[in-house]
């Protein structure tokens, strides 16, 4: 079977490209990091890939806000070929600042086909820092393709505005109904998360989401960070994991380009 | 021209007020409210309303979570009732400003200009502590200006114009005049190093032009030629020539390691890692401009240390940092601090916002380092930045070809930073901070980000034939250094300039940020700016280099300089220094009477040089890449201070380094040789601890040091660099590269005060499989615990003798016959998998070390003194606290216990304690309890302090 190929988007200041190419690689993808000045010269380029991944960095150096001119400027040039993509069964994905690029282009939580579209962004966290640690979550069946079932899983995140937050408790509603949350922070005995466990405040522990085709996944931790069992702050507790947590999100990326 | 304000429609959305809020208690202003802030941009050029709240709502509005006010600029009625409007000063660096220009021409809005700044709104304060508020809170004089009152952003960048004027400097005949001279262009040269130039100008028949000397004055420099290493030494009659190369550089020379690929030659320090790479390795200073503006200061100094890699060889890929800090007592009162200095935890939260800023947006793991606090630091704090890069084989070696095009790439060239060389080789004082702040900049990651982008994908084309990064000196160090062999011919207007009305003397001195200079063979020129203008990053063709060994300068075509590469680097001359040491006067410990044991642990693992630096290391990404397999934090809470980083840099691979770093300031108060030795092994025990090959380490030495003039500093000196000598032969590490920053004193009306004399040693450790790392924190009830080392009567400089405000004369030595044999023999235990964790014994000795490793893993432990090697002839203190080298506490399963001891056959090492499961720390002797503490009193003690103390929170 060919390997499905991925673009994996680079632009000023994103920074975790190869690592997330890396991961697709591993997985089976066929990745190309590409820059986003030939996505501006030629956006049909898209056309020539199942799936599109928006790694962490600070694109732009988050000047004004994070991911906002990346955003900006993917919304401007490459609307039409997003637009495309989806339709036609793609897959993107928006890691760390890729989420928040993901919320500001609006392409997170989506327009809202079979209900009003939900008002939510990503901001500072309640922290007031940028934090670097592990978080555990659960994935509770929701429609994302890059997540299959219930399950637990830890990784990590390294971000300033991750804070996710909605317009008013009928946004959250409409995410929770269509089972839209995709990843959610949780204590260490699986209960609801308070600080550090929920390390940014997000409203109901929100580390990520999804739109209603559950093709577009956006969430704050980095998946990429956790393929190997090494990668763990505690492996050298316990007998040593040949495969980390996150390598799972690209596999079912894979399997789903692949079906 | 468009106002427009952007505020969170809840307050208490806004992480911001929160923050002020919290940092008022620390000017004692807990009685005054911040209400509110907003963001605030000036939109210039000729753009319509629409156009402007389509900017606005499409890029500078969170629709969500914010409101904003457009405003004709005109129209506004500036107010003052409480509020405060900063902003970066004009010409100061301000990426808002490019971002949202780029934004603009997307959308097709003639956007021509932008100005950004914050305006708070407080209630409850007068104008007096508004001011304080905007001087010490929001902004720094420094860098930014302060406006009382709201809607006060004020438009306007630095215009002006420039009309060329070659200008000529007369060299007084009279030697006052002449050094009268020096001091006041701010040159820094000394009587014969100005004799000099005046003798060679005289030869000429000529004057020098302004440009000509101050190239000769950075050239050198203090910072670029390390005069005071290389001068000939009277050291208490011993005449000494060349102290860098007679001790760290011989040490070198002798060892002869064939790990050792470049050595002291290029902008870093380069040793073979696997079959393609090498690893290479630099850690720089930035101490004097992060004293002044703490955030810029450190931001742009780790900047530095990233081109140091990016311009090694062709050019290395970083893949992690490092930063240590010394900064003066972070609970100090206000009152106390030497006039004009900054508050120490004001100076620590911005080096670590600054080093947290730039390194995160590098997209490179910030992995190691160290804070270390001591009153002495307070007017001149230290930032060390170092960079590990990863470099193909075949791309190490670098040479400049006459005909090679000069092509600078990077940010554009502005009046910032001019004298940064210069002034680093400078005494600090109360008016540093008006007075230089010319040399201060703010850097911007994202141009830096884009230069690395570029330079290592022209690297892999093989588009450039040399390369180095501006530093200190601008262009002027980086040509004058790459057309060394060669000579150069430069057009300095070719470069961009960030603003009209630079003259060519600050284009060519300017110390603007993220710039390279690479030596471009005609034939790859148009690829390469092809290249380079795909990703946005720009260039210019300053001239090439020529064959004639002369460097020559052009501004518009006439000549403003044409000197000697020879006269340049080889003219100066060497000066002969005078050097003296006595000892300190003695301070016996016969009438010493410790407080008790468990107190003193408390006392130590609360101490800011003990206690976690969570706060600060959470802060950084220190896992981008993916490449982190031992993190600067591990154990069950994850906050164990883990010994030193291991990472595994190439994806796909499990080979990998250890990095950790070593210092011992207190001891050099008593004895700078054995200080040095003890940070040489601190570092090695701490690349060890995780899994490093002692055999296959390389050092780094940086020494932050006092006035090198007055001979009792340089005296210290003498006898530190010594001790580095004869600790790398006994350990056989050689040193790779180096850098030194003297002149770290800070004049006040009472007197001088000099830094702790502290020298920084950084290690490289190759680990050949990261998934056999080990951590510090215990693992498992009923195993055991050894104690590797012997354990001396040696607390003097001690953290728990200094508890006591005694110093004690007998500081920790290194034993040369028996350290190495150590690290060898705990390495090859590591590697066959018999330890389950491994402490290093540093500050606060065995009590702490024993503590940290059982709270870090959620396990008990016992301990009894008596079979601590050594403890024989020893006190109880000495055996507890004193910070004698090499020792290691290792925990080791039972059934491995016998393989464990013979790997350590002839060495101190005894079992000396078990794990247990239990929820306490209790070290006996005999039957006597010294320690009997619970566990989570000591992780609390341990992890509060520094966050607390940095957030505000203790500060009343």
């Amino acid at each position: 079977m060919s390997e499905p190929r991925v673009l994996v988007l680079r632009a000023a200041g994103v920074n975790c490209n190869e690592e997330t190419a890396h991961a697709f690689a591993l997985a089976g993808a066929a990745p190309d990091q590409v820059h986003i000045n030939r996505l501006v010269e030629r956006p049909e380029v898209l056309d020539d890939y199942g799936a599109l991944a928006i790694p962490g960095g600070f694109s732009y150096g988050d000047d004004v806000s994070a991911g906002a001119v990346l955003a900006l400027e993917i919304d401007q040039v490459l609307g039409d070929a997003l637009r495309r993509l989806i339709e036609r069964g793609g897959l993107v994905l928006g890691i760390c600042n890729g989420f928040q690029v993901l919320i500001k282009t609006g392409l997170l939580p989506g327009p809202g086909v079979d209900s009003p579209a939900v008002r939510a962004t990503l901001t500072d966290n309640r922290s007031h820092r940028y934090e670097d640690r592990w978080v555990r979550l659960e994935c509770d069946g929701s429609r994302s393709l890059f997540l299959s079932g219930s399950d637990m899983i830890e990784l990590p995140m390294a971000h300033a505005e991750g804070r996710f937050t909605v317009g008013g408790p009928e946004d959250l509603a409409i995410l929770e109904e269509q089972n839209r949350v995709a990843l959610r922070y949780v204590a260490a005995d699986g209960g609801p998360a308070d600080y550090p466990a929920n390390p940014n405040g997000s409203v109901a522990g929100i580390a990520g989401i999804c739109d209603e085709s559950g093709q577009v996944l956006g969430l704050m931790p980095h998946p990429e960070r956790f393929l190997f069992g090494w990668q763990h702050p505690r492996w050298t507790r316990s007998p040593l994991r040949e495969i980390g947590d996150g390598a799972r999100i690209f596999h079912n990326a894979v399997r789903h380009l692949r079906s | 021209m468009w106002h427009l304000e952007v505020r969170h429609r809840e307050a208490a959305e806004d992480s911001l007020v929160r923050r002020v809020q919290r940092d008022l208690a620390w000017l004692d202003l807990a009685d005054v409210t911040v209400v509110e802030t907003a963001r605030l941009y000036l939109l210039d050029g000729p753009l319509d309303r629409d156009q402007a709240a389509r900017l606005a709502e499409d890029l500078l509005v969170d629709g969500v979570l914010q409101s904003s006010r457009l405003e004709a600029r005109d129209a506004l009625d500036a107010r003052e009732d409480g509020a405060v409007t900063v902003a970066r000063k004009p010409g100061v660096m301000d990426p808002v400003e490019e971002s949202v220009l780029r934004a603009a021409r997307r959308l097709e809005i003639p956007l021509t200009g932008l100005r950004s700044g914050w305006c708070y709104r407080f209630r409850g304060a007068d104008a007096a502590a508004l001011a304080r508020i905007g001087e010490k809170l929001l902004a720094n004089p420094v860098v930014d200006e302060i406006h009382p009152g709201e809607r006060a952003l004020r438009p306007g960048g630095p215009t002006g114009t420039y009309a060329f004027e070659r200008v000529e400097v007369e060299l007084p005949a009279d030697d006052d005049a002449l050094l009268e001279l020096s001091r006041r262009q701010g040159l820094s040269l000394d009587l014969v190093e100005m004799q000099a130039i005046r003798a060679h100008f005289a030869e000429l028949g000529r004057h020098p032009t302004d440009i000509e000397l101050e190239t000769l004055a950075q050239t050198w420099s203090e910072h670029c030629k390390h005069k005071t290493f290389s001068a000939i030494i009277d050291f208490d009659g011993e005449r000494i020539d060349n102290l860098l190369k007679s001790t760290v550089f011989r040490a070198t020379r002798e060892l002869d390691r064939d790990f050792c690929v470049s050595v002291f030659v290029d902008n870093a320090g380069i040793i073979r890692f696997d079959d393609d790479h090498n690893l290479c390795i630099k850690v720089e200073t930035h101490n004097h401009p992060s004293a002044i503006e703490p955030y810029g200061g450190a931001g742009t100094g780790l900047g530095g240390v990233i081109r140091d890699i990016l311009g090694t060889g062709l050019g290395g890929k970083p893949v992690a940092n490092t930063d240590v800090f010394c900064v003066g007592h972070p609970d100090a009162r206000e009152e106390d601090l030497p006039a004009g200095t900054i508050h120490p935890a004001r100076v620590l939260r911005g080096v670590v916002e600054g080093v947290r800023d730039y390194g995160n947006r590098m997209g490179i793991p910030t992995v190691g380092g160290a804070v270390f606090f001591d009153e002495r630091y307070t007017g001149n704090p230290l930032v060390y930045a170092g960079t590990i890069g990863l470099i193909p084989r075949d791309r190490c070696e670098k040479v400049t070809k006459p005909g090679d095009r000069i092509v600078a790439l990077g940010g554009a060239t502005g009046r910032d930073g001019i004298h940064g060389a210069t002034f680093s080789s400078r005494e600090l004082h109360e008016e540093s901070e008006s007075v230089d702040g010319g040399a201060v900049q703010i850097g911007n990651a994202i141009t830096e980000k884009r230069v690395m982008d570029v330079l290592l994908a022209a690297r892999d084309r093989g588009l450039y034939r040399n390369v180095t990064d501006c530093g200190a000196g601008g262009f002027s160090s980086a040509i004058g250094e790459m057309g060394e062999t060669t000579g150069a011919r430069v057009e300095l207007s070719e470069a961009p300039l960030k603003y009209p009305g630079l003259s060519y003397r600050e284009i060519w001195l300017s110390e603007a940020q993220e710039r390279m200079v690479l030596a471009v063979p005609p034939e790859h020129l148009d690829e390469l700016l092809a290249l380079c203008a795909s990703e946005d990053v720009a260039t210019c063709v300053l001239g090439e280099f020529t064959g004639n060994g002369m460097l020559e300068i052009a501004y518009r075509g006439e000549s403003v300089a044409e000197v000697s590469m020879e006269f340049l680097h080889d003219g100066l001359p060497r000066p002969v220094r005078r050097a003296t040491w006595s000892a300190p006067a003695p301070d016996p410990l016969d009438d010493f009477e410790p407080r008790a044991a468990d107190a003193v642990l408390r006392e130590l693992l609360a101490h800011p040089n003990v206690a976690s630096k969570e706060w600060v290391i959470r802060q950084y990404d220190h896992e981008v890449q993916s490449t982190s397999c031992v993190k600067p934090l591990v154990g069950v809470h994850g906050d164990g201070p883990s010994d030193g980083a291991v990472l595994a840099p190439v994806l796909g691979s499990t080979k990998g380094f250890a990095v950790g770093s070593g210092l011992a300031p207190h001891y050099g108060d008593v004895d700078p040789y054995h200080m040095a030795m003890a940070a040489i092994d601190e570092a090695l025990r701490n690349v060890v601890a995780v899994g490093g090959d002692p055999d296959r380490t390389a050092i780094l030495d940086n020494f932050s040091w006092g006035n090198t003039a007055k001979p009792d500093r340089l005296g210290a000196l003498v006898l530190a660099s010594r001790g580095c000598h004869d600790a790398a032969l006994a350990l056989r590490t050689p040193f790779v590269s180096g850098k030194d920053s003297l002149n770290n004193e800070y004049a006040t009306a009472a007197g001088t005060i000099c830094i702790p004399h502290t020298l920084l040693v950084t290690a490289l450790s190759i680990v050949d499989d990261v998934t056999g790392s080990v951590t510090m924190d215990l693992k498992e009830a009923g195993n055991l615990l050894y104690l590797v080392g012997l354990t001396r009567d040696e607390l003097g400089g001690s953290l728990a003798l200094r508890l006591h405000g005694r110093r004690g004369d007998t500081v920790p030595k290194m034993d040369t016959a028996t350290a190495r044999p150590t690290l060898l023999a705990v390495h090859a235990a590591i590697r066959a998998g018999h330890l389950r964790a491994c402490h290093d014994l540093s500050e606060g000795g065995l009590a702490v070390a024993a503590a940290e490793s059982a709270f870090s893993g959620g396990l008990g432990a016992e301990i009894d003194l008596d079979r601590v090697p050594g403890a024989e002839s020893l006190a109880d203190f000495p055996v507890l606290f004193s910070e004698s080298l090499t020792r290691f506490l290792c925990e080791v399963p039972r059934e491995r216990a016998a393989a464990f001891e013979s790997a350590l056959a002839g060495m101190p090492c005894a079992a000396i304690g078990t794990v247990t499961d239990g929820d306490r720390l209790v070290v006996r002797r005999g039957d006597r309890v010294l320690i009997d503490a619970e566990l989570e009193e000591l992780h609390r003690l341990h992890s509060g302090g520094l966050g607390r103390i940095l957030e505000g929170a203790d500060r009343v």
